[in-house]
């Protein structure tokens, strides 16, 4: 690679947000053009690593490598078919988050559109960092645009919610960079080296109890981040509280940095903690589907449903994930992308209703159908997405899914199946009563139909739609060989043995350890002969 | 030659006096004079120290701890005035913005 | 070729979809009106096509793309074609043809013309794609996509909250049915490893299924069918449906859409027939729904209700035949009521259309002298359904209950003989409130009252045309062993069931039964309506309750309202207010402020006087120098 495609991607942003800063204040719209086209940029950019890669690979593609600081810690960023298309996902969305805020941010527009701009930044270098320092600084960098980006333009309780979702997010992260630092230490006792790279952790192997504890670091980390049942109340709030392009974001890319973590760093670096955690895990994500289903149905703000939908929406996608086969992991990631476009979507629809009437309240609205015919069909699609209707990208993602689930658990499906009764539910409900009916509000009556503006966001989201929905086939032969050499790291463990080469790598003496491990092994052994 | 222990012996109170000048006194300029003495008190049992170990060690840090003085007044004193056009005031009592 | 056959009507609704607010009316009506008319061309052509392709090398499956592939999950976007597919596409296409044009003039002045015709050939499109899928997502895609257009067309008028009450409870009671359908998908795929159809019948074939996994599939598929078909217990949104216009009802909630299930059942009759138990149970549940619909559709007034609870009726004589394992007598009593009851509903749609929208049979009567094409078309279909010989549902009705009587299935067999005559005596009991007796015609409706246009009639003509002859191609085995043309026709589909052995003269006896079945309940709606009318008045007097529960259909929405909607919305409110605001939040919240009344008090300790942290500070020094001394 002679040109830096993947550092292009990613700063590219940055740059533009230090152009905007010498942008003097009041020329808001060119502040607007000029953040557009820098997303635009970026969005063509990384158009062409979508070009280039190579779906045969299950290695990062596009690496860069140099050293940074010292010690393990160097620069190294790379996609493969799971980071790519979240990378992909982020680049798509950033322009028409900036389009969707045109008119709805009026004060401070030039510090708006710089911390959007950091924001992608942030996400995109999360997606494609491959050393754990890298990743672990743009994960936390990504938290401060997020922060001002709904405590400053959000709504009447902005700074409750935006501290419960820093705080909250913060928590876990803190316990990861233990985790972090722990894996570090594990590493250089066992080589003699320092490295933060990923996949040099790959390669160790570790005591049970020892993947355990720095297992629970990780994923609580990133069950926080998807949010997972019990550790989703910060996304309502902050989504009820955050501006349309805030939440649009929010959604759409920065839960999936959740799932995303599971599937580089929770699941292969620690198999045999997995095994452990996984039924709890699995529970966990089968409430949260059944329990956002519920909440969702009885919200009384539109947006706070979403956000309930996106619970739900999530804990399948995680339950998916935990189903540890193909079919799951390969609907897991389809369904991130299709969770991304469609809650997208309707984030967007909401602000586009908000915009017009300044409530979300459900009550408030009723008949908007009658007054804006064009936009009750945007909406009616963008919902069917989420509902999973077969021709739209929601199906393939979700049947997927809830075939990988199948596979590993029918008890688990059948629960998990409910949602497709429970989705359609709360969404059509909140359709009937906010598109149909009689005009109840007379405000409603001065509403326009979508402008020019709208439409230019709303019709690529909607394209993608009906691509994803009827020729899914590009999207999901390059995730293969990622996909099958992630669940060959997690199910045969093809790690290199570093222990013998060092004296301990864990915090019990080396021959308890080893002892121990040898005792699982039986013990797995052992399980696989009486169920045979 | 004089004993070290006589110097040690005035150092202690030197030393002293400025704990309780610093502790009696209300005013911040005295205060902050106490606080010299406290450190000339020290200066002293450096020198002393060092004198009788036959060592450059002690007078050199004699030097620093001049000069930090020195600065420290200089900060201290401009601080002082500032607070005393804020608060007409410069008793110590005044200033609690520090309070939890 | 034929794979254009669900192409046409689906990028009609494409183009109606973009571009429809821009497009004349008139140019609207005739490229819906066309796209459907050139498929059901296609379709007539390879339907002669397919009569001279040998058995062996059906079905015709044209693979346009693949289009979901991961690990074992595997579905092609391919079509096929073979006799039972061909049936569904002559059936689709015909009746949804007439249904177009007729739909032209019905709703010739409603603001959301170019919408309805855009819901219309996507229904069109879907209903295809879900007869000629070649595999079980492909028809399952076609089986959410009618429910959608279902969804929509019902409420097509969003203003009312009626209807979209009734679309979105549609949606939602279908999917509970679709839930249970992907877990049979599901179980296909985990056993056979494939969705195609061809595989599942290898697999059958070969013995890769159990038994007991066929009893699994299929019970999970039927409670599917039992959402889509409206059968018990999930019929409650057919009669709720009702809201949508007419030529709707007629398409999706009478021809097509809700037969789907009969098609879905059909289509996978050797799983069924393996299972045994599960085709018992489709027999049964098909015979209760016949019987229960009948009975809740004696005592409506609305004439359009009366008319979905005679559809969900005899929608359960179709899953009779199919439990009986004459599956070609369930697919043959499909196809005649496609034409029978579409006329019944287009012939109501003109009574409609003439009394400016009143449904109500107490304010008709006397009907007959104003609307001439209307009400022979109208008896035709009526003397159709109730099975009054030589008219297409009598053959139809006749073949399922000889079927089930061969199989010894006496008591579906009786429930089934019930239900006849209580369908003979609601349909003439709504021929005769609605077309004879005295005007009940309310002032303002009576002077617009008028016959429907050319476009509408020629509709019903030629719809009453086909539900006289339509029987014709399937004549009851008595006549020879080649009369029955449509169930050989359907032979290389459907897995022939055990042979009936019924002498002549009890196949005879039979038929003069349900012959005789059929006479009675006219004549007793004759008794009832015409001759006295005061006997229902009296019958009602007399067992009040009884008339209660009919007239509230059993009080079923209420219990399911009750027992299901309510416990979980309450439940969930409960839930929410106490778990997610109080535990959740409560612990979050209660951590952020431990967290700040920790700081609060030790903030007591910070005087603000530098004093006073020295004096800290020194007695910090004493007691390390203390500690380091001693």
């Amino acid at each position: 690679m002679s040109f830096p495609i993947l550092s292009f991607v990613t700063f590219f942003p940055v740059a533009g947000a230090v152009l905007l800063i010498f942008v003097p204040k009041e020329k808001t719209n060119l502040h607007r053009y000029l953040a557009l086209a820098f997303t635009l940029i970026t969005l063509v950019a990384s158009l062409t690593l979508y070009f280039h890669f190579d779906g045969a690979v299950a290695d990062p593609q596009f690496v860069e490598k140099s050293g940074w600081l010292g010690y393990g810690i160097n620069y190294h960023l790379g996609v493969d078919g799971i980071s790519l298309w979240l990378v992909l996902l982020t680049t798509f969305l950033l322009p028409i988050a900036v389009l969707s805020s045109w008119t709805s941010i009026q004060k401070r527009v030039k510090e708006y559109l710089i911390f959007m701009l950091l924001l992608e930044s942030g996400i995109i270098g999360v997606f494609v960092s491959l050393n754990l320092f890298l990743f672990y600084v743009f994960w936390e960098a990504m938290l401060i645009p997020m922060y001002f980006l709904i405590g400053v333009w959000g709504g009447p309780r902005r700074i409750y919610a935006t501290l419960k979702f820093v705080l909250m997010t913060m928590f876990g992260s803190l316990l990861m960079l233990v985790a972090i630092f722990a894996l570090y230490s594990f590493y250089y006792k066992a080589t003699g080296t320092y490295s933060l790279e990923i996949f040099d952790f790959y390669k160790l192997i570790l005591n049970p109890q020892v993947q355990g504890w720095l297992f629970l670091g990780f994923a609580l980390a990133f069950a926080i981040k998807v949010p997972m049942f019990p550790f989703h109340t910060w996304l309502p709030d902050a989504h009820v509280e955050a501006p349309t392009a805030a939440s649009v974001i929010l959604a759409a890319v920065l839960l999936k940095m959740g799932t995303y973590g599971f599937l580089r760093f929770a699941l292969p670096l620690f198999p045999d903690a997995l095994e452990r955690f996984l039924p709890l895990l699995s529970i966990l994500a089968l409430i949260g589907i059944i329990y956002g289903g519920l909440m969702a149905l009885i919200q009384k703000d539109i947006k706070s449903l979403v956000a309930y939908s996106s619970v739900s929406h999530m804990g399948l996608i995680m339950l998916a994930v935990f189903s540890l086969n193909t079919e799951g992991v390969e609907g897991a990631i389809y369904q991130m992308l299709n969770h991304g476009l469609s809650t997208g979507a309707l984030f967007l629809i909401v602000g586009i209703l908000y915009e017009r009437a300044h409530t979300r309240l459900i009550k408030d609205f009723g008949g908007v159908s009658s007054q804006m015919p064009v936009f009750s069909a945007f909406f009616l699609v963008c919902l069917l997405s989420a509902v999973g209707l077969p021709g739209l990208n929601g199906f393939v993602g979700e049947i997927l899914c809830l075939f990988g689930i199948f596979k590993t658990s029918q008890l688990q499906a059948i629960l998990a199946v409910s949602t497709v009764i429970l989705a359609a539910a709360y969404l059509l409900w909140m359709y009937q009563r906010v598109m149909h009916g009689p005009i109840t509000n007379e405000k409603i009556r001065s509403f326009k139909d979508i402008n020019k503006r709208e439409l230019g966001y709303l019709v690529p989201i909607i394209i993608m739609m009906f691509w994803m929905g009827i020729y899914p086939q590009p999207f999901l032969r390059k995730m293969d060989a990622s996909v099958s050499r992630l669940l060959d790291r997690v199910h045969n463990r093809e790690r290199i043995f570093l222990r013998e080469t060092s004296q301990t790598t864990s915090l019990k003496s080396d021959r308890a350890a080893e002892a121990e491990v040898d005792q699982t092994a039986k013990k797995i052994l052992a399980e696989l002969e009486e169920k045979r | 030659m004089i004993p070290v222990g006589y110097f040690f012996s005035l150092s202690i109170v030197l030393f002293v006096l400025g704990i309780i000048g610093f502790f009696v006194k209300r005013d911040l300029i005295t205060m902050f004079m106490a606080v010299e003495v406290m450190l000339n008190a020290a200066n002293l049992a450096f020198i002393a120290l060092a004198k009788a170990a036959g060592s450059p060690a002690g007078q050199v840090i004699v030097f620093f701890v001049i000069t930090v003085a020195a600065a420290e007044a200089a900060v201290g004193l401009a601080i002082i005035l500032l607070v005393f056009r804020q608060k007409k005031s410069i008793k110590a009592e005044d200033m609690r913005l520090m309070k939890g | 070729m034929f794979w254009l056959i669900p192409l046409l009507p689906g990028a009609s609704a494409f183009i109606l979809a973009v571009f429809g607010k821009w497009l004349p009316k008139k140019y609207v009506s005739w490229q819906a009106c066309l796209s459907v008319f050139a498929s059901f061309g296609i379709s007539l052509v390879s339907f002669f096509g397919l009569l001279k392709v040998p058995p062996g090398s059906l079905p015709v499956i044209k693979t346009l793309f693949h289009w979901i592939q991961s690990g074992s999950f595997n579905a092609d976007l391919s079509l096929q074609l073979d006799p039972l597919s061909s049936i569904m596409t002559l059936v689709v296409t015909g009746v949804g043809l007439l249904i177009h044009v007729y739909s032209v003039g019905y709703m010739a002045h409603d603001k959301g013309y170019q919408r309805y015709f855009t819901y219309l050939n996507l229904f069109t499109f879907a209903m295809l794609i879900l007869v000629m899928g070649a595999n079980l997502v492909l028809m399952f895609v076609g089986w959410e996509g009618v429910g959608l257009c279902s969804y929509l067309l019902i409420g097509f008028w969003f203003e009312k909250h009626s209807a979209a009450n009734a679309g979105k409870k549609a949606f939602i009671v279908n999917r509970i049915g679709d839930a249970a359908f992907i877990l049979g998908i599901f179980f296909i795929f985990l056993i056979v490893g494939s969705g195609d159809f061809r595989a599942i019948t290898g697999a059958i074939e070969g013995g890769a299924i159990t038994q007991g996994m066929a009893t699994l599939i299929a019970l999970l598929l039927f409670a599917g069918a039992t959402g889509k078909s409206a059968q018990i217990p999930l019929y409650v949104w057919l009669p709720d449906a009702m809201e949508g216009p007419t030529p709707v009802s007629a398409l999706i909630h009478a021809a097509t859409m809700v037969t789907a299930g009969v098609y879905m059942v059909s289509r996978m009759n050797l799983l069924f027939t393996l299972s045994g138990v599960a085709g018992q149970v489709v027999g049964i549940v098909g015979a209760l729904t016949a019987i229960f619909a009948a009975t809740m559709a004696l005592t409506q007034n609305d004439i359009k209700r009366v008319l979905a609870y005679s559809t969900i009726s005899q929608i359960g004589y179709m899953f009779i035949g199919c439990g009986v394992g004459a599956y070609a007598a369930g697919m043959f009593h499909l196809f005649t009521h496609a034409f029978f009851k579409s006329l019944l509903f287009l012939a109501a749609g003109s009574v409609m259309h003439a009394l400016s929208g009143e449904l109500d049979m107490r304010k008709m009567g006397g009907l007959r002298k104003y609307l001439p094409l209307t009400y022979p078309t109208f008896l035709i279909g009526a003397i159709a359904i109730a099975g009054v010989p030589f008219l297409s549902g009598f053959f139809s009705k006749d073949a399922i209950l000889t079927h089930a009587f061969a199989q010894g299935q006496y008591f579906i067999w009786a429930l089934g003989l019930m239900g006849a005559v209580l369908t003979a005596f609601y349909m003439f009991r709504l021929v005769f409130l609605t077309f004879f007796g005295p005007e009940r015609i309310e002032s303002h409706a009576k002077e617009h009252l008028h016959e429907s246009p050319r476009v509408m009639t020629v509709p019903l003509v030629i719809l009453a045309f086909f539900s006289i002859i339509a029987g014709y191609v399937g004549l009851p085995v008595v006549l020879g062993e080649k009369a029955n043309l449509f169930s050989r026709f359907l032979d290389p589909v459907i897995h022939p069931g055990p042979e009936v052995h019924l002498g002549i003269s009890t196949e005879w006896l039979l038929i003069l039964v349900s012959v005789a079945v059929a006479l009675c309940g006219i004549y007793i709606a004759y008794v009832f309506y015409l001759k006295s009318p005061r006997t229902p008045h009296r019958i009602v007097a007399r067992f009040p309750a009884l008339y209660k529960l009919l007239y509230n259909k059993y009080y079923v929405d209420e219990v399911y309202n009750a027992a299901f909607v309510k416990p979980l919305v309450n439940g969930s409110q409960v839930v929410y207010d106490n778990f997610d605001l109080k535990v959740i939040d409560g612990t979050i919240d209660g951590t952020a402020a431990a967290t700040s009344f920790a700081g609060k008090v030790l903030g007591l300790f910070q005087s603000g006087l530098v004093k006073d942290y020295t004096l800290v500070l020194l007695l910090g020094v004493v007691i390390f120098l203390g500690y380091l001394l001693f």
